[in-house]
């Protein structure tokens, strides 16, 4: 195990400084809420002289997905990071940088999309993005975004893989609150991420390349998309690998779904980010009142651990999916749309219900999420049947 | 500067065989800019348009240069991303720190004046070490022929029709150049096809110089313009005799007319060659003809008066 450093730190501090750690040689990024402190941080390293990194203060999010996107076809390590408006503002930018095979990671700091303008959390601006061929981690906790970001880092660059990752933490509530973060020392994280090799890179002169060429005519674009497709599914195995790694040298478990009390439970909550921590709290409290409560927390959700999902909540008697994003006019969240897919060839039908909960930071109580294991245990018990659309503690 | 005989002894960076129109004013400029880099390894990029579909036929290229195409607007964020990740990589030591690269962003006026404009202002405020050309062919040609802030007022445009309510284009063309000279970047310059050896000695300049640098190439488009494909360079000629195209430069903010106008020529001498002003020659548009001689008229002697001479 490397050598840790406990500190008090903020998300985005944490994220900078893992950063910093993996030694990026460009930086583009725009300033938005509540990524901000992660830009401001990192510009203190460039001023300090702490990082040999090219910092482009580019003037929107659609230039700095643009430069990361010319910088990494030229062959550098990139990173940038964004939030809501931002990341849908590179909307385009995305699908070019994930078709060009680019291994840009981004930071994403989870915050509702207007209208109304709102600046707190959900997960609709990365749930957006969600078929732009990104590799997507979540974390629950600070610790959780220092630890994704270096191993993001290692996943993208993967030869197997060569996909942008992006890495989310929950906007304010990750993001802006302090926590207990175990850092690992500078050596630990160069020697973890390594040197990045890129292929058929821009500024090698002497062997010149065509990068972004046009495969319109009846041309192999079928094809570039099922290679991307097939470099998603070797990142399934190149994420397991890079997180037993990470476990060992950090000492800090990692699976793209992580259980609490499923051994045996009889009702289960599935949800991403900051809120499987007010779950597996309630959980902890249901199971000392004797019911057996349960918690699936989603890690990865991009490529979608679908079988991990299934194993994970097979014997369940009923299980509630926590959404914090819309996807109007579907039969539930995106999540939701996953889970009850993934949970399709198991051998018995377990009734799924959807709730949408905490949107543009709306207040997820305890009590809330009591009510969601309430309504389990009666479905559980065949006294009631899932919801239908449920809008958790909406007045 | 090089001479005629020097430049002809230089690689074409864009090979032949590609597939733009006969007469394609932009791969003149294309090819003239590249001369201007000298000797020197160029990177280029280029905006989504005609230039880059017909160059990119995937799986072929015609870049005997090191090229990136990503999308439409940003043609100059990812070329500023490209030379960022050579300071970078030069940081790291990946690089030799004095191996020298030029940068090159080309894109069409569409990509350029209006949904590019952000991309390339932010671009060169922030320095980058890079060449911006702007090939100016007055409307957005590859998806059809449609109406941008440079197409020229009165011209017929496939979004800007001929009617009994409207002739041609309502609204005067925005005059790209003199924003970029107002970023005060070190280098900005109006060339065009028709004088390669003043538009091969601007890009010479353009890249020579440390920090970011503005050519706008005009480079009529036959296809657009309803001009015969062996008119293109005539056509551009008339387009500096006239006074609607002033050749000139802007070095660290100073203006000078790089190519004088003797007596110059009447505006209806560009325009009545051109498919697209027919309109403009029917008696009840005299005075939308007029109008269009006072807009040239106006902005030729304005520059003048920058040029502090005439």
């Amino acid at each position: 195990m490397a050598t840790q450093k406990t500190v008090s730190a903020t998300g985005n501090a944490v994220v900078a400084d893992a950063m910093r750690q993996c030694k990026p040689d460009v930086m583009a990024a725009y300033p938005i809420t509540p990524q901000t402190t992660i830009v401001e941080e990192f510009a203190g390293f460039v001023a300090k002289g702490r990082v040999h990194t090219e910092y482009v203060t580019v003037e929107s999010e659609h230039s700095a997905m643009s430069a990361c996107v010319g910088a990494s076809a030229a062959g550098a390590r990139v990173m940038t990071a964004t939030s809501s408006q931002g990341l849908a503002l590179m909307w385009e930018e995305l699908h070019v940088a994930s078709g060009m095979r680019l291994p840009i990671v981004m930071a994403n700091a989870n915050r509702a999309l207007s209208a109304p303008i709102n600046i707190h959390c959900d997960h609709g601006d990365a749930m957006g993005a969600r078929d732009a061929g990104w590799v997507m981690l979540f974390a629950e906790t600070a610790q959780e975004a220092y630890d994704n970001t270096i191993m993001a880092t290692r996943i993208a660059e993967n030869p197997a893989v060569l996909l942008p990752v992006m890495s989310c933490l929950d906007g304010f509530i990750t993001t802006h609150s302090i926590d207990r973060v175990d850092v690992l020392d500078d050596e630990s994280v160069a020697e973890f991420v390594g040197e990045y090799a890129p292929q058929n890179a821009l500024l090698d002169i002497d062997q010149p390349v065509t990068h972004g060429a046009f495969a319109g005519l009846g041309g192999p674009f079928f094809e570039f998309k099922r290679a991307q497709r097939d470099a998603m599914e070797r990142s399934r195995e190149v994420i397991s690998s890079v997180g037993a790694e990470y476990s060992e040298l950090s000492g800090r478990p990692f699976g793209a779904v992580e259980s609490w009390g499923m051994e045996d439970a009889d009702v289960a909550i599935v949800v991403i980010g900051s809120t499987a921590g007010n779950v597996r709290h309630v959980a902890r409290q249901l199971r000392a009142e004797g019911v057996k409560a349960g918690i699936v927390k989603v890690r990865v959700f991009r490529p979608f651990p679908y079988a991990e999902l299934a194993a994970a909540l097979s014997g369940v008697k009923a299980v509630a999916v926590l959404d914090r994003a819309e996807s109007f006019g579907a039969e539930g969240g995106p999540l939701f749309l996953e889970v009850r897919s993934a949970l399709y060839d198991a051998e018995t039908r377990v009734p799924v219900a959807g709730y949408i909960y905490g949107l543009g930071g709306s207040d997820v109580r305890l009590e809330l999420i009591e009510r969601v294991y309430s309504d389990l245990s009666d479905i559980a018990a065949g006294t009631a049947q899932p919801g239908g659309f449920v809008y958790l503690g909406a007045r | 500067m090089a001479t005629l005989k020097e430049l002809t002894h230089r690689e074409d960076r864009l090979e032949g065989g590609h597939r733009l129109c006969a007469g394609c004013g932009a791969s003149i400029a294309v090819r003239q800019v590249l001369l201007g880099a000298g000797e020197e390894p160029v990177v280029v990029g280029c905006a989504t348009g005609c230039l880059e579909v017909s160059t990119t036929i995937y799986p072929y290229s015609s870049w005997k240069t090191p090229f990136i195409h990503n999308a439409f607007e940003n043609s100059a964020a990812t070329v500023s991303g490209v030379e960022a990740a050579f300071k970078g990589l030069k940081a790291a030591g990946k690089i030799p720190a004095d191996k020298r690269i030029k940068f090159v962003a080309f894109g069409g006026d569409g990509g350029t004046y209006d949904i590019g404009l952000q991309s390339l202002s932010g671009a060169m405020e922030r320095g980058h070490d890079m060449v911006y050309v702007c090939y100016d062919n007055g409307a957005y040609m590859n998806t059809g022929i449609q109406r941008s802030s440079a197409t020229p007022k009165g011209a017929w445009a496939t979004t800007a029709q001929i009617g009994s309510a409207q002739q041609g284009k309502q609204q005067r063309r925005k005059d790209l150049t003199q924003i970029m000279a107002a970023h005060g970047i070190p280098y900005v310059a109006q060339a065009s096809i028709s004088h390669w050896k003043d538009l091969t000695a601007k890009a010479e300049k353009a890249f020579a110089v440390e920090g970011p640098a503005f050519l706008n190439v005009f480079a009529p488009c036959p296809r657009g313009w309803r001009i015969p494909y062996n008119k293109t360079v005539e056509i551009a000629k008339l387009a500096v005799q006239t006074g609607f195209w002033p050749l000139y430069e802007v070095e660290d903010g100073v203006f000078r007319q790089t190519v004088k106008v003797h007596n110059k020529k009447p505006i209806e001498e560009f325009l009545k060659p051109q498919g697209r002003f027919k309109h403009l020659f029917k008696p009840e548009n005299a005075e939308l003809l007029a109008e269009i001689q006072g807009d040239v008229d106006r902005a030729y002697g304005a520059l003048l008066g920058r040029c502090g001479a005439q």
